[in-house]
């Protein structure tokens, strides 16, 4: 399996990702990409003015890692590319990118939601949306706790 | 030792790192986050509820009960956020 994990500030283009998954035996690339929305989540009139990515250097790549070797085990993959943006994001920028390459689509399909569901409850990134009122840090979802049991109940 | 702070509590310490010598009867996370807390009124409310932080431990996630060594670097934060 041909892993990249990248954690930077820099954007990152889609298409090129997603190329960069083809080889030898690849019949399937799924990919994901998440982009920042324009409200806070709280309502359509808390205007996002931006998003800042902070993360723990070093731990934030070996988890990653980790996950997505953990999804080698689960699905026959070829290669997974994962880019995960930290920084001030203005909204409509890219901030993270899952591409998963395999045989077969289940396999990919799966496999990208599965690293983006371990990612957003394991990978040490937090978020700090700056509104007109003023900046808060972003409460950690319960949903997407909930997202993993379903990945342990298989 | 070397401890570690992220997002707000960070904001509340004061400081993303700092470097500590571990008192001899601190063996455990729980116990460090206590000496920890006892620092400034910062770090007080950083870590007055344990059960919304995460720790880990030379960069592996680690529980309250994980024990604690000198050369440890000790990470404290929020649940994360990412994606």
């Amino acid at each position: 399996m041909q892993v990249t994990v990248l954690v930077c500030e820099d954007d990152f283009d889609v298409g090129a990702e997603t190329e960069a998954l083809r080889g030898t035996g690849v019949g399937a690339i799924a990919s994901f990409t998440g982009i920042v929305r324009d409200t806070d989540g709280t309502g359509p009139s808390q205007h996002l003015i931006a998003l800042t990515l902070e993360h723990y250097p070093q731990m934030t790549e070996t988890e990653i890692t980790r996950i997505v070797a953990e999804a080698g085990e689960r699905w026959p993959l070829a290669a997974v590319r994962v880019i995960h943006r930290v920084g001030r994001l203005a909204p409509q920028e890219n901030i993270v990118f899952v591409g998963t390459a395999s045989a077969h689509r289940d396999a990919a399909f799966e496999s990208a939601a599965f690293i983006m569901d371990y990612l957003k409850t394991k990978a040490p990134f937090w978020k700090k949306e700056e509104t007109q009122e003023g900046a808060h840090w972003v409460d950690a979802r319960l949903s997407d706790d909930e997202a993993l049991e379903k990945w342990k109940r298989r | 030792m070397k401890i570690l702070y992220f997002a707000w509590m960070r904001e509340h310490t004061g400081c993303a790192a700092e470097q500590i010598t571990l008192p001899e009867n601190v063996k455990t996370v729980s116990e460090l986050a206590s000496y920890l807390g006892s620092l400034s009124a910062g770090h007080q409310t950083a870590l007055r509820n344990l059960k919304t932080v995460r720790v880990a431990i030379n960069r592996k996630y680690a529980s309250l009960e994980s024990p604690v060594r000198a050369d440890d670097e000790v990470a404290f934060f929020p649940p994360v956020t990412g994606g």
